[in-house]
């Protein structure tokens, strides 16, 4: 019957067809895990919860939006992602600082996004955001907004400036 | 054509549920018809070139067009659509009425819910962005609004289970057909995938907007909402596949190849559509890396139904093009009914589909996702599932679907054809433009050809991807003035076709069936048919793996009071 054997046909192509897909999924997986480990990149993790009512007030981590250096090279950085701006605007630091971003907003969600890294992380109110970045190149970084915020969304932009020295 | 000029009443004698359908189909693309206008608007200001103040006196922001842009084409038109046609699909395969009075109250209850959204969108009261993501808060009209929306969808998940289980009842024994198994297992999936939009909507965000609570939980109503978020693109692709499994087949002058294996896909969809909205967090602080990673496993398994519906589709295609006397490996491609506007738009739609999925696969890789998350990679990417295979799908449908059911030609056949391919053409110019930005590190909802002139030049380094996206604009405004003349001509058109003349439901038989040869229904269909079961299992599934994050969540809420920054 040449249906039956049509069908025969498909079928053994269908297997093929789809244990190479299921291969194909695994070979990804397999090099998603490869990737969470080591590689420069950080899953943005929650240091803690903070009240987005009370976070610019005396007292709160980001009262004094700042870079403090806290080790060799290495700095954390307190980010308040404002409508419309980064606080602070500027981030200096030196090559090869490995940096540690703790960001948080007192108003809407925000995007903290540094162009030309893997930092991007969804600053939300109530969450204190934290990421890590090693800059090893000098240079001017923006760091974007990229999440909409109000109507000056397009202009929330930030730098770190990493200095050669 | 011929013309006959016979009263239009009676055509809905026979099957008083086309009218509902059709009423469904005509209001999801109204609204679409208004949200595409902001379409090439928005992807010119991705070309730096700023067209907003044309629209200054009626529309106040690039927001708030955007807002426009989402709700109407992704929220309404989408769902309209597909309450409408797989209504009047699954009563015509299973040779059922619809509960009526039923299938009516869902039209005017999202008439309702449309109008209360419409209005706060128009007056810039409502400029959240069609993901309101709190604490922006908008109008209460546009969460009432929203929340009638969704309420008229499940009315539709209720009418589609209720026809399948009378129809098993009738049918004892018998395998439920193939077009009614694909179309239940669709709002079996929405129904579960919904309850997110439902519990954000009705105990945050409404009584968040009345003033009844202070403040919501901004993470939480995230999760809430890509809860749904994610499974609602298999909402609107299902229905697509529904027509590339069950009609397009026959359009193209052959026969589906495996009944099973479409019904396979189905179920795939039905378990592992939502247990997945994390990918869609991966930038979220607060959400942990195990979970997330649970969820990348499992978004990687749903593509596996969807590499499936490629074999079968483009197998039975093939088929179609070789009994046509198509020769060579590729030869049977030119065969293919190149000519019928509805069949190239669902080829096209599903050509499309291809680089979707590719990409799609790059978003739920967990940690590429940082490098595109919320860049104009993003809606580079869903254009093409949404914007083209669904939509393109869509108007596929509608090109044979609305002169069968209202008796009146389609209006311009070549112009249909032609709009069909500017609008591929047009996509695919603004899909790589987009893709290629985002990887350049341009954000996504923003409008950067108004920027400060402080920040001049900051993504002049895009400026030859730029082009591409000035050549879509041009190109999808001609593609979307062609598909509506040709809708709206369709639909009022006084020319009626004789009753030889109407189109048939093109429905595909399948070469191998759910019976075999003895006429017993294989195992495997006996076993899949238990759609209660297979929807017991999503439901566990789904709360495996969201409620050790959301008990958390909710245990230890931070609620943020809301603010209108627009
Ligand atoms: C003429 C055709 C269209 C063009 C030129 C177009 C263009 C665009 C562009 C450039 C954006 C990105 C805006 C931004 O991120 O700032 C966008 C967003 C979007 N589009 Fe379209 N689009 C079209 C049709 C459609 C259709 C048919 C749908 C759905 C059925 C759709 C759904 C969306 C959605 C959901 C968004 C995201 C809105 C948001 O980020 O809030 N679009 N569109
Ligand atoms: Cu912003
Ligand atoms: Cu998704």
């Amino acid at each position: 019957m040449d249906n039956e054997k049509m069908i025969h046909a498909i079928e053994r192509y269908e297997r093929s067809w789809l244990l190479f897909a299921l291969v194909m999924i695994v070979v990804f997986l397999i090099f998603i895990g490869y990737t969470l480990t080591g590689f420069a990149f950080y899953v943005p993790s929650a240091a803690e919860r903070i009240d987005p009512t009370k976070v610019r007030a005396e007292g709160s981590l980001f009262a004094n939006p700042r870079v403090e250096k806290t080790g060799d090279n290495v700095y954390t950085a307190y980010v308040l992602a404002q409508a419309f701006t980064f606080l602070p605007g500027e981030i200096r630091v030196p090559k090869g600082a490995r940096v540690v971003f703790l960001v948080t907003s007192p108003d809407v969600q925000h995007g903290f996004y540094i162009r030309g890294t893997n930092v991007n992380v969804q600053v939300i109110p109530g969450e204190v955001g934290k990421v890590e970045h090693t800059f090893n190149e000098p240079g001017e970084y923006l760091v974007i907004c990229n999440e909409y915020c109000g109507l000056g969304h397009q202009d929330m932009i930030g730098k770190v400036i990493v200095e050669d020295n | 054509m011929a013309v006959r000029t016979a009263p239009a009443d009676n055509i809905y004698a026979t099957h008083p549920e086309k009218k509902v359908a059709l009423y469904f189909m005509v209001l999801g693309f109204i609204a679409l018809s208004i949200g595409v206008i902001f379409g090439p608007f928005q992807i010119f200001n991705y070309a730096g070139i700023d067209l907003y103040p044309a629209l200054e006196p009626l529309f106040k922001s690039y927001y708030q067009g955007l807002t426009l842009h989402g709700v109407l084409n992704a929220i309404v038109f989408t769902q309209l659509f597909i309450q409408g046609s797989l209504l009047y699909l699954q009563a015509r395969d299973s040779n059922l009425r619809p509960q009526m009075p039923v299938a009516w109250a869902a039209w005017w209850i999202a008439l309702i819910g449309l109008a209360l959204a419409a209005w706060p969108l128009l007056t810039n009261d409502a400029t959240v962005l069609y993901t309101f993501y709190p604490p922006l808060q908008g109008h209460w009209a546009f969460y009432v609004g929203a929340a009638l929306i969704i309420v008229s969808s499940l009315v539709s998940v209720y009418l589609s289970v209720e026809m399948w289980v009378r129809w098993k009842r009738q049918n004892p024994g018998k395998p439920t057909p193939l077009v009614t198994f694909m179309i239940t297992a669709t709002w079996m999936m929405w129904g579960l995938a919904a309850m997110g939009l439902v519990v954000e909507t009705v105990f945050f965000l409404i009584p968040w907007s009345l003033g009844l609570i202070k403040g919501v939980d901004p993470l939480i109503a995230r999760s809430l909402f890509w809860w749904s978020g994610h499974p609602i693109v298999y909402f609107w692709l299902l229905p697509a596949y529904v027509s590339w499994y069950g009609l397009l087949p026959k359009q193209a002058g052959g026969k589906l190849v495996s009944d099973s294996l479409a019904r396979m896909a189905f179920l795939g969809f039905l378990a592992f559509s939502t247990p997945v909205g994390f990918h869609h967090q991966f930038a979220d602080p607060g959400i942990s890396a195990f979970w997330k990673g649970v969820h990348t496993v499992l978004t990687m398994m749903v593509a596996v139904p969807s590499l499936m519906t490629a074999f079968t589709i483009a197998a039975s295609l093939e088929l179609a093009g070789r009994s046509k006397g198509g020769k060579g490996a590729l030869g049977w491609i030119r065969k293919l009914p190149w000519n019928n506007p509805s069949v190239v738009a669902q080829l096209l739609g599903a050509i499309a589909f291809i680089f979707g999925g590719a990409g799609g696969i790059v978003n739920a890789s967990f940690t590429l996702d940082y490098v595109v998350h919320n860049t104009t990679w993003i809606p580079g990417h869903f254009h093409l599932p949404v914007a083209t295979a669904s939509t393109l799908t869509f108007f596929g449908i509608a090109f044979w679907l609305i002169p069968h059911i209202t008796h009146k030609p389609l209006a311009a056949p070549r112009t249909a054809l032609a709009g069909v391919w500017w609008w591929f053409t047009g996509m695919m110019f603004m899909a790589f433009g987009m893709h290629m930005m985002g990887l350049q590190g341009v954000p996504r909802r923003a409008h950067i050809s108004a920027m400060n002139a402080a920040h001049d030049g900051i993504y002049a380094s895009s400026a030859f991807y730029m082009v591409f996206n000035a050549v879509a604009g041009v190109l999808l405004t001609v593609a979307a003035t062609m598909l509506f003349y040709v809708l709206f001509a369709t639909l009022l058109s006084r020319r009626r076709l004789t009753p030889d003349q109407v189109p048939e439901i093109p429905f595909a038989e399948a070469i191998a069936g759910p019976v075999d040869k003895d006429g017993n229904v294989k195992s495997g269909i006996k076993v899949m048919d238990r759609l209660f079961f297979w929807w017991g299992f999503a439901v566990v599934l789904v709360l495996i793996v969201y409620m050790p994050t959301l008990v958390q969540l909710f245990m230890h809420m931070v609620p943020a009071p809301g603010m209108r920054l627009w």
